[in-house]
């Protein structure tokens, strides 16, 4: 397989200028001749369906929620990052590109990321112009706070609730052009296969997940932008409907997907409190602008944290990283985390956790400063553990959040199948091997608003595409394998249901290809996963049937895909020898911080399906640094 | 402890429902409502009986896709709680729950506990956005705001359309979701050009919807996870009247938005 980024060359500031121009049209009267389907409604999805309807092609938009509105970016707290320079402290796009790549130690593809950081600022433009109320100051402009990974302030706000406002913005958009139909919108729908015909993506099969119809929808391209895989961790902060079905059947269908092992664990997240545990919830990274990060430094302390004196904590990562202190980036601040607590220093129950102590802010500002900054956040934290924030530090720990890793796509957002075009976390584009708080937001709305609108008119005036119709024998084939699918998970008949195959996978997968991976471990994993794979296929029980709403049926189908990704994971993770970013192999380290092997692992790897029972093809995309220069990434 | 649940079980829009009971064991207090339930439904499936439906993603109270009647309480007795965020310590061992869906005329069961809310989006696709195709946007600091306004804004943009408000009201009123997203647009000056077409097409969206009409009972904000105000109806209702007599047409020029 050959990967061909398409991205341009010349100096850094001029490519993407360049290229838009560089890209074929389709005139605006042509444009309605055309139709999109866009698979997912969250920032991606959501401001490119609209994009896309604004500029006059005919899109179809599928979500498995009961509205566009509950995609999980919705659920994003802390803020989103531009480059706009408003607090003068030195900001600009380049610092927020340099920001980005170093973040992402060195393994995002340059152009993209610089790219990403230009069009941040239309961004912001772009919500408030549609009415998100972002947090402001007394004269009326927009306010700002900092984030892991950088010194200047360039993150803009909506309370604790920034991902809400900006899904709602982006929702409004959708359903306006809903409303004038020129959106197609087929909620509770799930994608189960993709269509492809004369090597390109013309169309999926889905699920009507109330009526159980499977039904194929045909287009002139595909684009996805269904999120991310954390889910196969089972416990993660993702929303629990999160799946990788949608990109799992594109990479069985020829769509490569790219550094599967690069999975961002969270710093700051509500311990697990018990098994009976479903999901796990973010604190977010804004509060360590006034959150301190400390643990006892004797071990097994169980004193209360106020009996602790002040010269018997460790704030470690002040300690250890004078220069970013409590804004060290994520992959970084989860480790030492772990490092901390399996040093017996660790606190609340089972020695999982660590404090984030918010005293010395209250001290500074006063409890209703606080409040007004992260009022939702301490009340979510008390009504899940029951302690209050203002009074006893919080306790927090790692938790899986976001996968950096997603189907291969160009910089023209196409992946390896000609006409899928991938969006938003869904594919792996530009946070490299740790992605920096506060970027999810941008690179999704960048994706939906910015990129693809440009580049999908390329890929459409560029090909002759053959009308079809929904007798095409490669429709039905793709049709009778989703049918055969649900009738074979129905017809099991096992005694296992898919959520206890689905924790006993989460388990294995956050143990051997967690916060730390080993060769032994994943060598562990990468036996133990096919074997819970077989066991599933003979032992999993769905009950009901599949002409009716299932939520069993569904599950079991996610559950699955996430058997197939999690061991593509262990070997990508095996296969990478060497530490970048939030992929970390013991045995490459330097003092505990995460060791590259540029030499030999300056690349992408996007894996490639084989066939059923065969190894996947390991191809590789080299990655050049031209601007930002190799060296070990250092927050000291 | 042990809990006994009456839960609504109805297999389609079409089929007669009715209350099963339930027994819920050995239950933590540190459990989330809904892994409460996600124990009964392993339970179930291993009894092979079909497991309960219910609406829930996000499970930390943002996505609004949960929701039922605990108790004739829209998620249950706790004040600016989702269901997904209601622990069970806000019970106690022996309890007995009753757990219906949300009951209303514009919201038809799915299954079980699970209804179609589609009626909401249908409101925001008649007028609940400001048109802001991409591209078109001046800079962001080109429009001061006053924090006041942005706050109350941002106050009224906090809903997360889970429907309780409906669920609540004795006249399955949607007034305030829908005054909610009105105020919101309202109290920006993005929103003013189309301030006031937009309140009437989403209030007769509203009407056509199937919702009813408000008669100041109260019970939507009480019931809302969110703590939506009021105040919004209020908004609302101003700027209907201003509308409909000036018929939608008020050039709003000038009208930088009032606080309400």
């Amino acid at each position: 397989m050959e990967l061909r980024s398409n991205a341009p060359t010349g100096p850094i500031e001029q490519r993407w200028d360049k290229h838009r121009f560089d890209m074929k049209l389709v005139n605006p009267a042509n444009k309605r001749k055309y139709s999109i389907i866009m698979v997912g409604s969250g920032l991606a999805g959501g401001s490119g369906a609209a994009t896309l309807a604004e500029l006059g092609y005919n899109v179809s938009c599928f979500c498995y929620q009961d509205s566009p509105r509950r995609a999980h970016s919705i659920a994003a707290q802390g803020g989103i990052n531009a480059a706009k320079n408003y607090r003068n402290d030195g900001d600009s796009i380049y610092r927020l590109f340099y920001d980005t790549v170093k973040g992402g130690d060195f393994r995002a593809r340059e152009s993209n990321v610089y790219r990403l950081a230009q069009v941040s600022v239309n961004i912001i433009d772009q919500m408030v112009a549609q009415g998100v109320p972002f947090a402001r100051e007394y004269g009326g402009l927009l306010d700002n706070r900092s984030f892991g990974g950088a010194q200047v302030s360039r993150t803009f706000y909506a309370r604790g609730q920034t991902g809400q406002q900006l899904l709602l913005g982006a929702y409004q958009q959708l359903e306006r052009q809903i409303g004038l139909g020129k959106v197609k919108m087929y909620p509770r729908h799930e994608m189960l296969e993709l269509i492809t015909i004369d090597g390109r993506a013309r169309g999926i099969v889905t699920r009507d997940m109330t009526t159980g119809k499977v039904e194929s929808h045909l287009a002139d391209a595909v684009c996805l932008a269904t999120g991310g895989y954390g889910n196969v961790f089972y416990l993660s902060t993702n929303a629990k409907g999160c799946n990788t079905t949608a990109n799992w059947r594109a990479y069985k269908k020829g769509a490569a997907f790219a550094n599967p092992c690069y999975t961002q664990i969270h710093p700051t997240c509500i311990p697990v409190s018990g098994d009976h545990q479903s999901k796990l919830t973010l604190m977010s990274e804004s509060l360590r602008n006034d959150g301190r990060v400390w643990v006892p430094k004797k071990k097994g302390d169980t004193r209360k944290p106020a009996d602790i004196p002040e010269d018997e904590r460790d704030y470690y990562l002040e300690r250890k990283y004078p220069s970013f202190g409590n804004l060290a980036p994520r992959d970084i601040a989860s480790r030492a985390a772990k490092e901390a607590c399996d040093d017996g220093r660790g606190v609340g129950p089972g020695g999982k956790g660590v404090y984030l102590d918010f005293a010395d802010a209250i001290k500074r500002l006063g409890s209703h400063a606080i409040a007004e900054k992260y009022g939702n956040l301490f009340e979510m934290y008390e009504r899940i553990t029951d302690e209050n924030p203002y009074k006893q530090p919080m306790r927090i720990y790692p938790a899986v959040h976001y996968t950096m890793g997603g189907l291969w796509v160009d910089y023209n957002l196409q992946s390896t199948i000609p006409g899928l075009h991938v969006l938003g976390e869904a594919n792996f584009s530009d946070h490299g091997a740790n992605r920096l708080g506060a970027s999810a937001l941008m690179q999704g709305l960048a994706d939906g608003y910015f990129i693809i609108p440009y580049t999908i008119g390329h890929y459409l005036a560029s090909n002759k595409l053959e009308k079809i119709t929904t007798d095409h024998p490669e429709v039905k084939k793709a049709e009778a394998a989703v049918t055969d699918r649900i009738n074979k998970f129905l017809s099991i008949n096992g005694k296992r249901s898919p959520t206890s195959f689905h924790r006993e996978l989460g388990k294995i997968m956050w143990e051997y290809c967690g916060m730390a991976r080993n060769d032994a471990g994943l060598k562990t994993a990468l036996e133990k996963i096919p074997a819970l794979r077989e066991e599933f296929w003979k032992d999993v029980k769905v009950l009901g049937d599949g002409f009716s709403l299932n939520q069993s049926l569904e599950m079991a189908g996610r559950v699955a895909d996430f058997l197939e990704l999690g061991e593509l994971m262990c070997l990508d993770a095996l296969e990478r020898k060497e530490s970048a970013g939030g992929h970390y192999r013991t045995e490459y380290q330097d003092e505990g911080e995460a060791k590259r092997d540029d030499a030999n692992f300056c690349h992408v790897a996007a894996w490639e399906y084989a066939g059923e029972g065969k190894k996947p093809i390991r191809n590789i995309e080299p990655l050049d640094f031209e601007y930002v220069h190799l060296a070990t990434r250092s927050y000291k | 402890m042990n809990l006994t649940l009456h839960v609504w079980r109805q297999k389609n829009a079409k089929a007669t429902g009715a209350f099963v009971t339930y027994q819920a064991k050995d239950i933590s207090p540190d459990m989330s409502f809904l892994e409460m339930l996600d124990v009964v439904n392993e339970d179930l499936i291993a009894k092979n009986e079909e497991p309960i439906t219910f609406d829930h993603d996000c499970r930390e109270g943002i996505c609004g896709a949960c929701g039922m009647v605990i108790n004739g309480a829209p998620h249950g007795p706790k004040q600016r709680t989702t269901t997904c965020q209601l622990h069970m310590r806000s019970f106690k061992d022996g309890d007995e729950l009753t757990l219906e869906p949300w009951r209303a005329e514009a919201f038809p069961i799915v299954r079980d506990l699970m209804v179609d809310r589609s009626a909401f989006d249908r409101i925001i696709a008649s007028g609940g956005f400001i048109t802001a195709p991409t591209g078109t946007a001046q800079d962001a600091n080109a429009i001061p705001v006053r924090k006041e306004n942005a706050d109350l804004a941002m106050d009224a943009a906090a809903c997360i359309g889970c429907g309780a408000c409906v669920a609540a009201c004795p006249n399955a009123s949607a007034m305030l979701f829908t005054g909610a997203k009105v105020s919101q647009l309202a109290l920006l000056p993005q929103g003013q050009p189309e301030r006031y077409d937009r309140v009437l097409k989403m209030v007769s969206e509203m009407d056509a919807s199937g919702f009813g009409s408000c008669t100041n009972h109260g019970e939507c904000a009480s019931a809302c996870p969110k703590g939506i105000s009021l105040q919004n109806i209020a908004r609302m209702n101003r700027d209907f009247v201003k509308a409909s007599l000036t018929d939608g047409t008020r050039d709003a020029s000038g009208d930088t938005g009032g606080a309400g």
